[in-house]
């Protein structure tokens, strides 16, 4: 063994710590040259974008800072601002006309706001799996609580409503264990239209019993009224639109025929012309000397529109199952009520949930139109009251403003939930 | 368990028409068609009934009287003498120029949007996305109505006046009014069709130069210079034939004379803010589609493009689009549809379309709601099933490729 | 079918306004308010204020005839209609009257099956421009760009006075009042044609009234005044007279200050007796009350006083009584006997 030359003067016997790496790989420098200066046409479009960005903010932020909030027209307004500055006061005189529109009684705007806020506790245990399912009883309840909340009367009309549905599904349970589905279908049916006859007798006798003041849907309006035409067309449009997509599907020829041309017909025509037809056609259609309230036949109208976009979307779903999955629960001995309902529906609408979150979303930002036939949601009453006062005529930007913040959150919130649950559905398929 | 042997024989019995599977179809259909005959006939009863007691009745006769009123843009010649009929045509036409428009622009604005939304450089990222959600989450109602209000803060041809304008015109050709905008037109003189035709064919005459230098390329190896004889081609023989002819075309300048510009060509503020609404709109949603077709396409492609050689912006165009493009343009054409219904809000711009002649001025003035509303939907039904066709023969010829 | 159950249960809820039967009063009384039409707002003649209370000249003849009918000026129920609606909404029973600036017309009264009650503004299509483009005349308006609001007659008559001129223009059909304002402000047209009374109404709320003028052409004529369907006459009948009462008591001196003291027992003119109901059976022949007249009175004042409270000088609005003065101080306002 060679010897070892121990003559050395220095041995190092620890490393040398890592010198930092160059300035240019690291730290905010880095992270700009990577992110923002990469190229030269990376840095042009940087920079244009800075400008952009610039050039917006310098016009928003003294406008937005340098308002004012308290002066009670917009003469007083061009008075108060120097400079540049909005106007804001139009939002703090007239906040309840844009939420609740012109007639609805002041001392019970807290009604709709409680109906709001119960929204979101009913809408729980839908929306997210982690909320407690005993919820889903409030659910249940909450459409008939909200009525009376925001319609007001007497307490018996919506208890009414519910007994109806509970009835209903009652008689189907007991029918469709003896007689099969199509009977506990019919059944329930005529089971809830005769609780829903007498229990109208009931509520028409006593319309004082715990009542609330009724407020004539006439009056709804601002972004109530939005709110209220998104949530039941959606509400009431689901149903529809399975019974809608399964039609189309059906092997059943008529069936399948009258729920093409319907779904066809109504997708291929503006919302407008729709609405046009509430509003000025449909009471031509109606028995002589009937008339009902113009909501309600937009109602119809919106529900119809929403229907038809939803059954394509479930039958989108539909047809993403496998073919396997039909076939098993023929081969279980399934009729078509049991598979459709225990197996295929359940999983064609979990795929079906992002979009129909998306045709809901599309529906809320539609409900504006109203404002063309006169209707006083929250786009109508900006173009008509409100502007049209001499108090604030000549304020848009702030009205404008108020109503995109106002649908941009709504909208926004609702879309970043599907794209949540869109995440928390694909993990299940990996 | 099962052996094989004949079903028991058994007699028809009425139950069987709900019971029977084999039936039960038929007993539901029957019921359908009953009920849907019974309600039809039902609201046209009351249709009828209705009409009766009004003293109305149900007549396109109103299309053939004169309209009475005038329309701020007529692509086909109209006056107030003209019918309803051609005033609804006017509206079509201009229901079908915005829609078109819009649909190249949008596109354009989506797929720029889209490609640069999925960038590396993050302030450019995040700005479409700032872009697509603003724009995604606001009614297109209130975006046409602001975008309106935005417009018409341009200055005003009043402001082009007097001695010392307080606005000017751009290279003394454009000017930018909140009634439109008016930019210089060709005047065609005599012989100036000549000089249209040669440009044609010489751009047919480039794009055969063109071809058959690539084939050139392949078959023989053969590199030839695409550029100069192009640009050559492009110029030389339409310079030319028009100094042949005696210049035929002349420019004309928009002039401010009395009220308005005049001159030149005018596209009018109403056109212009509906456009810009409904493409911006569109655009965001435009730009959705083509990024989440973008990141269908998985990143193997990419990557594999990458290792050979290909530049970013190549890898792009020639690898991820064309491949993205089969999952974009579906949902691209319902955003065309999407467009052409929106544009049924210009009423909220001052926009002559068809839901502002036909379903506005026109319903009011004869009083016709039913025979115009129908009219209307029929429009844009077949516009929508028409674009639905081209859209399932696109589909069917993809999905042949597929495999 | 899922239309009718979804009916159904909206029925049941309460929500559909009741059957109307062939008598519009007894519905009216059925149900305890009038439902009338107005615009969805125009300054002085019909727009809620603050506080949502409809305010103005033509919402004054719907609570006259509330008054009048049941006896309480604010049983109504203001349903805002379009210029696109209105006749809609009166044919299919959804409004009892209209009265919503809504110009007499032949087709109207005749093709579109309405009755026309009276007029309670004489009006006229004028033209308003800024005073700084030095027009004096409608007819050097060659070449200028109009702000028109749609649904009116006002697109006809302006197509018809510019033909005859012999002279174009460029129409910019504009929806709301208050967006043909902006437009108009911003110079996005020269020129701003509506009813004379709207321009007036209009240019109030300019920030310098005095930097526009209203031309000296009247373009048009303009009855404007309430209508119901045809077929009910009683109806009708009901509220011509409250309408032509409203009229009369004005020029008998009538108003809603001393009506109480000339109510309260007959005084010696024999008219002012009938109208009030002291003297005579006019409103057992109505079907209503015998003191309807006071009622239709008290709610806001005789037609002078609705007039000055609502649109007149003393007002934003500032009109003349002009034309709308009574038929003995030189105006068209005239009302048939009460006899």
């Amino acid at each position: 063994m060679p010897s070892r030359d121990t003559n050395v003067a220095f041995v190092r016997t620890e490393f040398i710590e890592p010198s930092p790496p160059p300035s240019s790989t690291q730290g905010p420098v880095a992270w700009m040259r990577e992110n923002l200066f990469s190229s030269i046409p990376y840095s042009i479009l940087t920079l244009l974008s800075i400008y952009f960005i610039y050039t917006l903010l310098a016009g928003l932020l003294p406008w937005l800072f340098g308002g004012v909030w308290d002066t009670s027209s917009i003469r007083e307004c061009r008075e108060v601002i120097e400079g540049t500055g909005g106007c804001f006061s139009v939002l703090s005189e007239r906040w309840n006309q844009l939420l609740f529109g012109i007639s609805y009684p002041q001392n019970a705007y807290w009604r709709p706001a409680l109906a709001f806020v119960l929204l979101f506790v009913a809408a729980a245990p839908v929306m997210f799996p982690a909320v407690p399912r005993q919820l889903l009883v409030f659910t249940g309840l909450y459409p008939f609580l909200a009525f009376w909340l925001i319609w007001g009367g007497t307490i018996l009309a919506p208890m009414v409503g519910l007994l109806g549905f509970v009835a209903g599904y009652m008689a189907f349970v007991q029918l469709e264990k003896t007689n099969g589905f199509a009977a506990g279908f019919f059944g329930g049916i005529v089971a809830a239209l005769i609780v829903w006859l007498l229990g109208g007798f009931i509520s028409g006798a006593m319309p004082h019993f715990i009542a609330l003041e009724a407020v004539a849907s006439r009056n709804m309006g601002g972004f109530m009224l939005n709110m209220i035409l998104g949530t039941v067309c959606v509400s009431l449009s689901l149903p529809l639109g399975i019974a809608l997509a399964l039609g189309r599907q059906s092997d059943l020829l008529i069936i399948k025929w009258i729920c093409v041309v319907f779904i066809e017909f109504i997708r291929g025509v503006p919302l407008i012309t729709l609405l046009f037809v509430a509003n000025v056609v449909l009471a031509y259609f109606l028995p002589p000397g009937t008339n009902f309230d113009l909501i309600l036949r937009v109602i119809i109208m919106i529900t119809m529109f929403s229907a038809a976009y939803i059954a394509e979307v479930i039958r989108g779903g539909l047809a993403a199952l496998p073919r396997g999955q039909y076939e098993a629960a023929d081969s279980l001995g399934l009729d078509y009520a049991q598979s459709m309902r225990l197996i295929i529906l359940p999983q064609a609408l979990k795929i079906s949930i992002p979009g129909i979150v998306n045709v809901a979303v599309g529906l809320f930002k539609d409900t504006t139109l109203v404002s063309v036939i006169s209707m006083f949601d929250l786009v109508g009453m900006i173009r008509g009251p409100i502007l049209a006062s001499t108090e604030w005529n000549g304020v848009y930007w702030e009205l404008w403003g108020f109503a995109s913040l106002l649908f941009f959150v709504v909208c926004y919130g609702i879309s970043q939930y599907s794209q949540w649950l869109e995440r928390q559905l694909a993990t299940d398929h990996r | 368990m099962s052996t094989l042997s004949d079903p028991p024989r058994e007699s028809f019995q009425l139950s069987m028409l709900l019971s029977d599977t084999r039936y039960r179809g038929y007993t539901f259909q029957f019921i359908a068609l009953i009920i849907l005959v019974a309600s039809v006939a039902y609201l046209m009863s009351n249709l009828f009934a209705n009409l009766a007691a009004a003293g109305l009745n149900i007549s396109y006769e109103f299309l053939g009287d004169p309209s009475g009123y005038d329309v701020n843009q007529t692509l086909i010649p109209y006056t107030s003498q003209s019918t309803h009929l051609t005033a609804a045509w006017v509206g079509i036409l201009n229901t079908l120029l915005v829609a078109f428009m819009a649909c190249l622009t949008a596109t354009i604005l989506g797929v720029i949007a889209g490609v640069l939304r999925l960038s590396k450089n993050w302030l450019v990222s995040k700005l479409m996305s700032v872009y697509v959600e603003a724009f995604r989450n606001v009614p297109v109602l209130i975006w046409i109505l602001i975008i309106n209000t935005l417009v018409v803060l341009l200055p005003s041809p009043r402001a082009y006046r007097g001695a010392e304008p307080e606005a000017e015109m751009l290279f003394g050709m454009f000017a930018l009014t909140n009634r439109g905008v008016y930019m210089p037109a060709p005047v065609w003189g005599s012989g100036s069709l000549v000089v249209v035709f040669t440009f044609l064919a010489s751009l047919v005459a480039i794009f055969m130069f063109r071809g058959w230098a690539t084939k050139q390329l392949y078959d023989k190896g053969q590199d030839i210079n695409k550029l100069w004889p192009t640009l050559v081609l492009f110029f030389v023989p339409t310079i030319l034939i028009y100094f042949i002819m005696g210049s035929p075309i002349g420019i004309e300048y928009p002039e401010l004379k009395g009220f308005n510009f005049q001159g030149g060509l005018e596209v009018q503020r109403p056109l212009i803010a509906l456009w810009l609404a409904l493409s911006i709109y569109t655009g965001a949603f435009i730009a959705e589609n083509v990024r989440a077709g973008i990141q269908a396409i998985s990143k193997g492609q990419t990557e594999a493009a990458a290792s050979l050689g290909l530049r970013p912006n190549r890898i792009m165009n020639l690898v991820v689009l064309p491949q993205a493009l089969r999952v974009i343009i579906p949902p691209l054409i319902s955003q065309f549809l999407n467009i052409t219904k929106n544009s049924s809000l210009a009423i909220a711009v001052g926009y002559a379309d068809i839901t502002a002649t036909l379903g506005g001025i026109t319903l009011n003035q004869t009083g016709r709601a039913i025979e115009c509303v129908l009219l209307l939907m029929l429009f844009y039904l077949i516009i929508s099933l028409g674009i639905s066709a081209i859209m399932n023969v696109y589909n069917a010829s993809v999905a042949l490729k597929e495999r | 079918m899922k239309k009718s159950v979804l009916l159904g249960a909206m029925t049941v809820a309460g929500l559909a306004a009741g059957v109307a039967s062939a008598a519009t009063v007894d519905d009216i009384k059925a149900r305890g308010a009038l439902n009338c039409g107005v615009t969805t707002g125009l300054v002085g003649f019909a727009a809620p204020n603050a506080e949502g209370v409809w305010e103005g000249f033509d919402v004054g003849v719907c609570r006259a005839v509330a008054a009048a009918v049941l006896g309480d000026p604010m049983a109504v129920e203001f349903v805002p209609t379009t210029g696109k609606t209105r006749f809609t909404a009166l044919a299919s029973g959804e409004i009892d009257m209209l009265a919503r600036n809504t110009t007499w017309t032949f087709s109207r009264d005749v093709d579109l099956k309405f009755t026309f009650l009276g007029v309670n503004y004489y009006d006229g299509q004028g033209f308003m421009v800024p005073k700084e483009l030095g027009v004096s005349s409608a007819t050097e308006l060659d070449g200028a760009t109009v702000c028109i609001q749609t649904g009116t007659t006002t697109e006809l008559n302006l197509a018809d006075f510019f033909r005859s001129n012999g002279i174009s223009y460029n129409p910019l059909p504009i929806e709301t009042n208050a967006e043909a304002q902006q437009q108009y402000l911003a110079g996005a047209c020269d020129v701003y044609t509506t009813d004379a009374s709207g321009l007036a109404a209009t240019r109030a709320t300019f920030e310098d009234p005095s930097a526009h003028v209203v031309l000296p052409e009247i373009v048009s004529k303009e009855p404007l005044g309430p209508l119901v369907r045809h077929g009910d006459d009683a109806w009708g009948d009901i509220v011509r007279w409250t309408l032509n009462a409203l009229i009369t008591a004005e020029e008998l001196g009538v108003s809603s200050e001393n009506i109480g003291e000339l109510s309260a027992a007959a005084g010696n003119n024999p008219e002012v007796n009938r109208l009030l109901g002291t003297e005579g059976n006019l409103g057992e022949m109505l079907g209503l009350d015998a003191n309807w007249a006071v009622n239709a009175i008290s709610a806001g004042g005789n037609y002078g006083e609705l007039f000055e409270d609502n649109i007149g000088e003393s007002t934003a609005i500032g009109l003349a009584r002009g034309l709308n003065a009574q038929w003995k101080d030189g105006g068209l306002i005239y009302s048939p006997p009460f006899r």
